[in-house]
């Protein structure tokens, strides 16, 4: 089996988020990016199917900010090859559908069988990267996804619904994963493998073109503040009442 | 805006409220729309769907993610709809943008609502961990993937089915199902439910758990702790929520009797809706809350457990 | 009786009463053959040493061994918390030495001076008396040490006598207890034989010198009353000599086989022992070494290897070890003899070390399973007691360190750990929060805090993770700026050019974190002017002190309380509300066993008007709070009782106290838990020294009331 990874960069929210000047997008030269945490689940997922049915594994990025550090750190963890997608107008940060609209050939030549990606990220506005990969490949699919194992020419997939029920689906390959949790958590790559593995092996580069974005937005902006607690009064009964009301808008 | 498409969630025969909640939200944003509802599962599914003017229906058993794409992409090829409403869950996940990139149809994700927009309309999308809103342009035939809780599953829950019922054949899936399976009881990871209840040594004893195990069940979500009431032996280390236990993120987090201390607020601070109950109005707690009540949490957690009930009938 | 000048040379002969002249030879073919397989045994050992890794020793042999003689010599590091062990140590240690250098003495002049120059013969005259008396009071010096000893393992049930292990391991240890017996028995035989012997001789020879035996005569007196004559005497010496002959033979070839061994390996680790163990982790150049699981002879230092010989099993370490007293599967004793079992082996050889033992000889054990676990190895807070106590010098941490770096290597860590360390690489904060955010507390200090990168300042003022980010620490941050822009103090800060320092990073084994935290710190340093650094964290502070020299950082480093000691004696320190109230100090590892800074933070408290009590475990014996070397990063399920309410509780045992005073940011969020889930909330108040300082200087108003509040 061939495994495909791919991740990418998103705002990290624990910085500072700075908007541009036309308050339409974040000003990407003036906010921390990090790794998606989904795909560093499905990174592991990959790694641990790696490590029990012998897969090769590709982890590919967009270098859409300083891929290097994450595609160096997943070549320490264990990955076989690292797969730097590069072209002009990347940096700006690109859409899931484009970065699907750029994959599709990619994945044909690395000849990946499995594509496993994050289940889901903070930028995804257009939908989520899984499913628009599946529908440009034309392969089997499932999101949302908790533990893989290779059987053959098929995947077996653990799909997580609400409150805990899974479903056991067998994919057959060619399939693409959108992963929630990998069954381990993302192993730790020491810090001085990361930088051998820097001095020691080289990223592929790949130049792309990233077709037209689909989706336009007016206007990005902080929610408004709700300024600390909203402090329920009254006596027992009605506050119950009003948490109870408050449950139920969050669709709970 | 002439026709609205609304994809109702079945998992293992059952509906799922997000079904409802996308009927009402449409019929806000669209009131003068036809309203149809899509889905894949048992006949029976389609009990309480009568708030749609029509509806198309793939008999299906078991779970299948292309299944779930294919019928919505089939439905969406045979209406031609100005908008399809798919629901943020892990059933929507598989079916609305996969159904968007087969049909040529923009998608949308994350949203919370819609407004009006030079004669169209806009979608306010909740991103970037709940910390930006983006307002997007909903061009028409859009794929809009909604948040729990952006309508009401109250009033999009008609008794009865639809007027018209439609048949879609069922489409090739390549995927196979092999059954599902269902948590053990011992076994709860509480960095996976989207409801925590939360209790800490406010609860006094280890015989008043019981009262938050039955708030949990009424509110389909689990009980965790802070790290004294693991301590005490009163629930298992793997409910420990915090900077030695778990790192949660679930969408409700319901903090009983807990202070708030930093080691604590390490491990929930990131909840999307936080709600504590603490007899000490100056707890720490409430600083990271977006509800508070103060109260005695053995009075307080019975009240919220009656008052759910009630509103489950 | 006769007097005084017409008295014969007292002397005596050497092989008396031996009727057969064969027997003399037969003695030195025995003793030849002892002192062979001696020989041998001590050969296998060093060669055991040779196998192991070349590391450098730091310099000052002379010291190190005049050091390590003294030592020996007081059994001072015996003593030190065991007066009774101590002395009992004592006297069989020097009786023995006595003994042995009164038998070297007889072969010297016998054997050597006899042969060669008998007219230089000196064991006899005066020389001859004095040596009888301590010779005589030696042997009974000896025997009642041995009997103390014996008591003390046969009766008192102490609790680091035993060999029970902490990891759930089954092992059957009893054959340590034979040995142990088997050693404190042949010494007892041994001296008893030379008592008796010197008895035996009294009674056949009743020489005028014979009060210079005064214990030998009296036993003498005790044989006479029984009824034994000069001749039956004769007969007893003879077969009591050879009994003796052959114990005391065959206690010598035996000692670098078995327990004994400890008499030749501690001398040599006690002079080989690093001053600086853990608080100066060793770096690649200085022989630093990912050690393996289950390592073989090659992968540990001559000096470890010659560390693990020179344990006695005194369970000194196992007794104060912070994560054994809290129910962890760590115990310092059983690292140490689970590596010398192991390594005792094939393993242990120059054979292992070159390679040519097979693979499934050097590495597994029978089970498969690593020597030293995970759980073990996590168990360490590198809190340094075991160092502290051990009395041969053997040094714990950095074997655990070195197994640690392996456990990194191989991703086998806790979550929330690794959590830790990506969010130390990625932010360089264990709390994964922005590093901007890093200076927020200093908006609060209501006083100006200088920027060390734009300004120059007399002091910068290396605040540290848990000072900087934590909400309890933060107010410790924000006092201490008050106190010294009130003494006007020229202080800066990094800002969020701070990294967290690397001093837990590199003590959770990861070793490539620390370097790379290190070289950034000293990038931002080397772009500020200042003239010494201060910190308020102890952890910090060491690493800062010790290590970073290897990087470039050549000015004074201070701990906090050292700057406020230092201004205090200077004059500048004006108490205007002196805190009466009565509180307990807490010294924290690292400022204290590591760094010996006790007196500073008790001079501070004093200082403020406050009664000081110590807790019974304080200064070198202080009980880790549990927070060290990553250990606040774990999740606590390796612990059954948690170390920092087992410290609240001593502390609740001294009367009256009101505050718990501590002086590391670290410390206030372990002991605020600590006092609350003990259930001592109500009664102590956790406060550090700073805030104490502030109130008694009339700056801030917070009462130990509105501390805890
Ligand atoms: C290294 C380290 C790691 C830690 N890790 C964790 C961790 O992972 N998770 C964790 O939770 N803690 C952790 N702690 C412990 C943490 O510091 C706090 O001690 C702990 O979170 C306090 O738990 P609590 O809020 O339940 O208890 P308290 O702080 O005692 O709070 C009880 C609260 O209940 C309120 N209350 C009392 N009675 C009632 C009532 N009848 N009705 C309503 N309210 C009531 C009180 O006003 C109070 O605010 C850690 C500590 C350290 C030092
Ligand atoms: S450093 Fe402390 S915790 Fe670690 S083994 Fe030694 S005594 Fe035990
Ligand atoms: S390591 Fe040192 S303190 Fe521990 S048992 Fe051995 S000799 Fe005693």
């Amino acid at each position: 089996m061939r495994i495909a990874v791919v991740m990418k960069l998103v705002p990290d929210v624990v910085e500072e988020l700075v908007l541009s000047e036309d308050g339409k997008r974040l000003e990407r030269g003036d906010i921390a990016l990090k790794a998606n945490e989904f795909d560093e689940q499905a990174l592991e997922q990959a790694l641990l199917l790696k490590e029990s049915s012998g897969a090769e594994l590709t982890v590919i990025a967009a270098e859409t900010g300083d891929v290097d550090e994450m595609l160096y750190t997943a070549l320490a963890k264990g990955a076989d090859r690292a797969l730097k997608l590069v072209g002009d107008g990347l940096q700006d940060g690109i859409w899931n559908a484009q970065y699907a609209g750029i994959l599709v050939d990619v994945i044909a030549d690395v000849g990946a069988d499995a594509v496993l990606t994050g289940v889901q990220a903070n930028d995804d506005l257009d939908g989520q990267l899984a499913t628009w990969l599946a529908a440009g490949l034309g392969w089997s699919f499932a999101t949302v996804v908790s533990g893989v194992e290779a059987a053959g020419e098929s995947l077996i997939a653990k799909k997580e619904f609400a409150g805990g029920l899974t479903a056991n689906l067998r994919l057959p390959l060619p399939a693409v994963l959108g992963i929630q949790a990998s069954p381990e958590p993302p192993r730790y790559a020491p810090i001085s493998r990361v930088r051998q593995i820097m001095k020691t092996q080289s990223l592929e580069e790949r130049e792309v073109t990233a077709p037209a974005g689909s989706i336009t937005v007016l206007s990005l902006r902080p929610p408004e503040k709700t300024g600390g607690a909203e402090m329920i009064e009254g006596d027992v009964q009605a506050k119950a009442a009003r948490i109870a009301e408050v449950l139920a808008q969050q669709g709970i | 805006m002439k026709k609205v498409l609304a994809f109702i969630d079945v998992v293992d025969g059952q509906p799922g409220e997000i079904g409802y909640e996308l009927l009402d939200f449409a019929r806000q944003a669209a009131p003068e729309a036809e309203l149809v509802a899509v889905g894949a599962g048992p006949q029976a599914a389609l009990e309480g769907l009568a708030g749609a003017d029509r509806a198309l229906w793939t008999v299906a058993d078991g779970y299948r993610p292309d299944l779930v794409g294919e019928v919505l992409t089939a439905a969406i090829v045979a209406e031609q709809p100005d908008l399809v409403l798919v629901g943020s869950t892990a059933v929507g996940m598989d079916a609305g943008t996969y159904a968007a990139a087969k049909s040529g149809y923009a998608s949308i994700a994350y949203v919370r609502s819609l407004e009006p927009l030079d004669g169209s309309l806009a979608a306010q999308s909740v991103i970037l961990g709940g910390k930006m809103v983006a307002r997007v342009a909903v061009p028409d035939r859009t794929v809009l993937q909604v948040l729990a809780g952006a309508g009401s599953a109250e009033r999009g829950r008609v008794p009865g089915r639809p007027a018209q019922v439609g048949t879609l054949a069922e489409p090739a899936a390549k995927a196979s199902f092999e059954g599902f399976g269902r948590p053990e009881a011992q076994d709860v990871d509480i960095t996976r439910h989207d409801v925590l209840v939360s209790v800490g040594r406010g609860i006094g004893d280890a015989s008043n758990i019981e009262l938050a195990e039955e708030l949990a069940e009424a509110l389909g979500g689990v009980v965790s702790s802070s790290r004294p009431v693991v301590d005490a032996g009163w629930l298992p280390k793997a409910r420990q929520v915090g900077k030695s236990g778990n790192k949660v993120k679930p969408k409700v987090y319901l903090a009983l009797g807990i202070s708030g201390a930093p080691e604590h607020l390490e491990g929930m601070r990131d909840a999307a809706c936080i709600i504590a109950v603490n007899t000490d109005p100056a707890a720490p707690i409430f600083e990271v809350a977006h509800y508070g009540v103060v109260d005695d949490v053995l009075d307080f957690i019975p009240a919220l457990t009656e008052s759910l009930r009630v509103r489950q009938g | 009786m006769p007097t005084g000048t017409d008295l014969p040379v007292a002397q005596r002969a050497v092989f008396e009463g031996f009727q057969h002249s064969w027997l003399v030879p037969l003695f030195y073919v025995l003793a030849t053959v002892a002192l062979i397989i001696f020989f041998y045994g001590v050969y296998r050992r060093v060669g055991r040493y040779r196998a192991g890794k070349r590391a450098t020793l730091v310099r000052g042999w002379p010291r190190r061994i005049a050091r390590s003689l003294m030592e020996v010599l007081t059994s001072r590091r015996i003593g030190r918390r065991d007066r009774y062990t101590g002395v009992a140590h004592a006297f069989i240690f020097w009786a023995f030495g006595f003994l042995f250098l009164g038998t070297t003495t007889i072969f010297l002049d016998h054997d050597v001076l006899g042969l060669v120059a008998p007219s230089l013969e000196f064991w006899k005259g005066a020389f001859f008396l004095g040596f009888s008396v301590v010779m005589d009071v030696s042997a009974a010096l000896f025997i009642i040490g041995l009997v103390m000893m014996a008591v003390r393992r046969a009766f008192f049930s102490t609790f680091r006598l035993s060999y029970r292990r902490v990891d759930g391991k089954q092992q059957d240890r009893s054959a340590y207890e034979r040995e142990d017996w088997w050693f404190l028995g042949q010494l007892l035989l041994i001296g008893v034989t030379g008592l008796l012997l010197e008895a035996f001789r009294l009674i056949h020879d009743h020489p005028w010198f014979q009060g210079y035996s005064p214990v030998g005569l009296a036993v003498a007196k005790g044989f006479e009353a029984l009824g034994m004559t000069a001749p039956s005497a004769g007969e007893a010496h003879f077969v009591t000599w050879w009994v003796h002959a052959f114990l005391a033979l065959t206690f010598i070839a035996y000692i670098p086989y078995a327990k004994s061994v400890h008499m030749l390996a501690s001398w040599a680790n006690a002079a080989a022992r690093d001053e600086k163990a853990a608080v100066v982790l060793p770096t690649q150049e200085t022989g630093a070494q990912t050690i393996p699981l289950t390592p073989i002879a090659a992968n540990l230092t001559w000096k470890q290897l010659l560390a693990v010989d020179a344990c006695t099993k005194c369970g000194r370490c196992h007794e104060v070890c912070p994560a054994r007293t809290s129910g962890a599967p760590l115990s310092p004793r059983d690292l140490v003899l689970d590596l010398r079992e192991f390594l005792g082996g094939r393993r242990g050889t120059a054979a292992a070390a070159q390679g040519t033992l097979s693979a499934a000889a050097t590495a597994l054990r029978d089970d498969g399973s690593p020597l030293i676990s995970a759980d073990v190895l996590w168990s360490c807070t590198t809190c340094r007691a075991c160092i502290e106590v051990c009395p041969v010098g053997i040094e714990h941490v950095p074997l655990i360190v070195g197994m640690r770096q392996t456990l990194v290597e191989e991703g086998e860590m806790d979550q929330n750990l690794a959590q830790a360390l990506m969010n130390l690489g990625r932010k360089g904060n264990s709390f994964g929060q922005s590093e901007r955010a890093r200076a927020k507390w200093a908006e609060q200090a209501g006083v100006p805090i200088k920027d060390a990168r734009t300004e120059h300042c007399e002091y910068l003022w290396f605040v540290g993770d848990f000072a900087s980010y934590d909400p309890r620490a933060q107010r410790v941050s924000q006092s201490v700026a008050r106190v010294l822009h009130h003494l006007g103090v020229d202080f800066g800060i990094l800002f969020e050019s701070e990294r967290n320092a690397g001093n837990d990073a590199r003590r959770i084994g990861e070793e490539g974190l620390f370097e790379s935290l290190a070289e950034k710190n000293m990038k931002a340093l080397s772009q500020a002017s200042f003239d010494r650094i201060f910190t308020t964290d102890p952890h910090s502070y060491n690493t800062l002190k010790n290590e970073y020299p290897a990087y470039g950082l050549e000015c004074e480093v201070l701990h906090y309380t050292q700057l406020l000691q230092r201004l205090a004696a200077e004059g500048k320190m004006q108490i205007v509300a002196p805190q009466d109230i009565t509180v307990t100090y807490h010294d924290p590892c690292y400022l204290g066993r590591y760094n010996r800074v006790f007196d500073a933070p008790r001079e501070l408290i004093r200082l403020t008007g406050a009664t000081l009590l110590e807790m019974p475990r304080n200064r070198e014996e202080s009980f880790c709070c549990g927070a060290g070397g990553g250990r606040i990063f774990t999740g606590d399920s390796l612990y059954g009782e948690k170390p920092a309410e087992s410290r609240i509780r001593e502390a609740a045992g001294l009367h009256g106290i009101e505050s718990f005073v501590v002086a590391c940011p670290k410390d206030m969020a372990m002991y605020t838990d600590a006092a609350k889930t003990a259930g001592y909330e109500q009664q102590i108040a956790v406060e550090d020294v700073i805030f104490l300082i502030e109130r008694a200087l009339g700056i801030g108003a917070k009462t130990p009331e509105e501390v805890n509040a």
